[in-house]
């Protein structure tokens, strides 16, 4: 199993958009797939039409009382599951915190049993670095983070980087990627131009801010789904092309 | 019976009416749910299976179901136990249009070599399905179940079959409800509402079976049992006509199967039907008209007689590998022109065997005592010399069993092989009536009696085998010689095994003793005459 986690420091930078897309195209060529929703607001569960809500909340997933296996749901879509959201993820560093010895790990842990089951699993990671974000780095094998084309906003990539250099043993891979670009900002392009330079392991594919990836949310279906050969569709499906390659 | 997470329903509709039905299904399930077609669905489109088994279903027998969905370029092998639990799966990229079907390396072979071999597999149905997917959507839109509508054509390959009807047929077509991982209650509540529409009933039979049924058959309708039905009151005239017509049609079942070189096995069981229709004609045959035994008694000799090459031959090819691992001072590698010397005469022998099977006298045979047969079976009760049929069972039973208990205690250390070479043959027959009369005896007391005696049976045979052989391997070694297909290194590896052979043919003579004493001495003949007398 990989691994993938899409993750940002900041909030709104269409990183569940990503993770949906992302997870779809993933099953879509065939590979089952798992996606689970950690963010408490739901957003990926919602875009799926499942209910943000598990059995015994985040406290029996974390603790082990209830089997991740148990939480698992059906998308619409062949190959692709999903572990929705819980109001009580709110608390899930709390909740990390409470585990016993290595509470940095205990997602990776729960993780392992599904290993046999699925070929690829995408967490849906919430923003700001928290223990939920650690654990969840520790878990993935690719950090997929998505980047507004804002000089601020490559900070945080520098941030994200050196918080990881500290990792001891695994340390996923980071694959950045620009998200929300509109193409006719000068400025938006010259960001691009200057980070695709200076790092490598910025991808290749921006992807747009397009009105119709906002229309997601109407629609609740990912966009590859209910509009694969639009602009934004191709946009993620190169996207995907270009992260299932590496490495 | 459906698979796993399935439940699946029949529609038991007139033809034509399967429209109105299957409207009436959805507009149940709309009760609860929001209905739409799910056009290219997993698992909607077009299906091609073959199911494949033994001749003798040794797969349905250990409760597995293996089938070979085709794809565009290969398919895919799928083991399930009868109730459809998934065992194994192997990806194919080819496979061969005709039998004998050996599977390529991969788990679903791994699993089931140990219950095939040495039988190959062959088709027992193939069907053609055309499936429509139906989403059943929630308040929010979300796809909690799926309803799986399923029209099933099934064709019987062409293939040796007894009892075979119809080649193609179409089946009520199947309705079934498939749960959405995660969302058991909505499965549930459809299958519930399914329930409720008259003209729908729960499938109780897998497609399999389902597709059996409808050609006319049924699984496991071929074994080389015996299993004539017999009743003790029946003249016994009437039995025995039964048994023969029993081992006739084992035996020309067989004969399709022999004739394409399907596998060994088919050969073997036609030899075994012989063997226990000249033990018949022979022990029983007084029941019959005199010149009607004397006749076939002949015809069946002949008939084992042109088999037996062949099958001495595929002896030893199946017993190869472990005669060729046995070998001490040789090499294996050694015996290789030897395993290709056999496997040339077979091929020629097989030739030979053929033209006997397709030609005038075999065929005669074949029509003329089933037609004698049926006309005792169907007269003999009007007979004048009418015996029923227990009386028969019994005393024959018990003569051959006295014949074997005085004739294997002259048996001494220093008596010729022939004499245990005659026993083993007197067993055989008494083993023989045993099972023709199975049916009438009491599974207990019969149990016993056939354990002690096939305990006797396996050392005359290893002691009579090993001295075959041994015979087989030096006239083997001329015949080589003479084709000059004979290298040193592979005869001093064939005299290594005459050695082996001589030396199981000693420790089966020691065996004997203690074998015969435990079948033929007092607890041995109080065990039988608790079969034939009723009374422990």
């Amino acid at each position: 199993v990989k691994i993938f986690a899409t993750y940002n420091i900041k909030g709104g930078v269409g990183k569940t958009t990503a993770a949906v897309n992302l997870a779809y195209l993933s099953a879509a060529d065939g590979h089952r797939t798992l996606l689970w929703d950690l963010d408490p607001q739901g957003a990926a569960s919602f875009l799926f039409r499942i209910k943000p809500r598990v059995k015994g909340g985040g406290k029996a997933l974390i603790r082990g009382t209830k089997a991740l296996d148990d939480a698992i749901k059906g998308t619409d879509f062949d190959d692709l599951d999903l572990i929705p959201a819980d109001f009580t993820y709110r608390n899930m560093d709390l909740l990390l915190g409470g585990a016993d010895k290595k509470p940095t790990r205990r997602i990776a842990q729960l993780l392992r049993p599904l290993a046999a089951e699925y070929d690829h699993v995408f967490l849906d990671c919430p923003p700001s670095i928290s223990l939920v974000s650690e654990n969840v780095m520790h878990a993935a094998d690719v950090l997929v983070v998505p980047l507004i084309p804002t000089t601020l906003s490559v900070r945080t990539l520098d941030q994200l980087t050196e918080f990881m250099a500290d990792f001891r043993g695994h340390r996923p891979q980071v694959r950045a990627f620009f998200s929300m670009v509109d193409r006719r900002k000068r400025l938006h392009q010259e960001i691009i131009k200057d980070l695709q330079a200076e790092r490598v392991d910025v991808a290749a594919t921006p992807i747009p801010s397009l009105s119709l990836i906002e229309r997601m949310s109407v629609e609740r279906a990912p966009i590859t789904a209910f509009a694969p050969r639009s602009v934004a569709a191709r946009a993620y499906r190169d996207l995907w092309t270009e992260l299932s390659h590496d490495g | 019976v459906t698979a796993p997470g399935q439940r699946g329903f029949v529609l038991e509709a007139r033809p034509g009416d399967e429209e109105n039905l299957l409207s009436a299904a959805l507009a149940a399930l709309a009760e609860a749910f929001t209905v739409t077609a799910e056009p290219g669905a997993p698992g909607s489109g077009t299906r091609r299976r073959t199911w494949l088994d033994t001749f003798d279903w040794r797969l349905y027998r250990a409760g597995l179901v293996l089938q070979f969905e085709q794809a565009r370029q290969g398919g895919r092998l799928l083991l399930s136990q009868a109730d459809g639990t998934p065992q194994a799966e192997q990806a194919v990229t080819s496979w061969p249009r005709r039998p004998p079907l050996d599977l390529p390396e991969g788990p679903v072979r791994d699993r089931i070599a140990v219950l095939t071999r040495p039988r190959a597999l062959l088709p027992t149905v193939r069907a053609v399905s055309t499936a429509s997917v139906t989403r059943l959507l929630n308040a929010d839109g979300k796809t909690v179940a799926r309803l799986v509508a399923d029209h099933v054509t099934v064709t019987a390959p062409s293939q040796p079959a007894p009892s075979q009807a119809a080649t193609t047929a179409e089946l009520a077509p199947r309705l079934a409800v498939t749960e959405v991982r995660g969302y058991p209650g909505p499965a549930r509540k459809a299958s519930a509402l399914l329930a409720g529409v008259p003209g729908l009933s729960p499938a109780s039979q897998g497609v399999f079976i389902a597709a059996l049924t409808a050609l006319g058959r049924h699984p496991a309708d071929y074994s080389s049992s015996v299993a004539a039905e017999i009743t003790a009151e029946m003249p016994a005239p009437v039995a025995v006509a039964r048994l023969l017509l029993r081992l006739l049609d084992t035996l020309e079942s067989n004969v399709d199967g022999v004739l394409r070189d399907i596998d060994t096995e088919f050969l073997h069981d036609l030899r075994v039907a012989v063997r226990r229709t000249r033990s018949a004609v022979k022990l029983l045959g007084a029941v019959l008209p005199d010149e009607l035994a004397e006749h076939y008694k002949a015809e069946f000799k002949w008939l084992g007689d042109v088999t037996t090459p062949v099958r001495d031959l595929d002896v030893h090819l199946l017993g190869f590998d472990a005669m060729a691992a046995q070998v001490e001072a040789a090499s294996p590698a050694d015996l290789e022109p030897l395993r290709a010397f056999l496997a040339r005469r077979r091929a020629r022998e097989v030739r030979r065997l053929a033209g006997a099977l397709r030609g005038p006298r075999f065929r005669a045979i074949a029509d003329d005592w089933r037609k004698a047969l049926l006309e005792i079976r169907d007269t003999g009760s009007a007979r004048r010399r009418r015996p029923a049929a227990v009386t028969l069972a019994l005393s024959t039973t018990g003569r051959a069993f006295r014949r074997i208990a005085a004739q294997g205690g002259t048996i001494t250390p220093d008596s010729a092989p022939a004499s245990l070479h005659d026993l083993r043959k007197r067993a055989k027959e008494l083993r023989y009536l045993l099972e023709f009369f199975a049916p009438l005896h009491d599974p207990v007391a019969y149990r016993k009696v056939v354990g002690d005696l096939k305990q006797l049976q396996d050392c005359l045979g290893d002691f009579q085998d090993s001295e075959v052989q041994r015979a087989e391997i030096s006239s083997l070694a001329e015949a080589m010689l003479a084709e000059r297909a004979a290298p040193a290194a592979t005869l001093l590896a064939m005299g290594e095994i005459a050695a082996k052979l001589a030396r199981s043919q000693a420790q089966a003579r020691e065996e004997f003793a203690a074998r015969f004493a435990r079948f033929a001495g007092p607890a041995g003949q109080e065990r039988v005459r608790v079969l034939l007398e009723g009374r422990p």
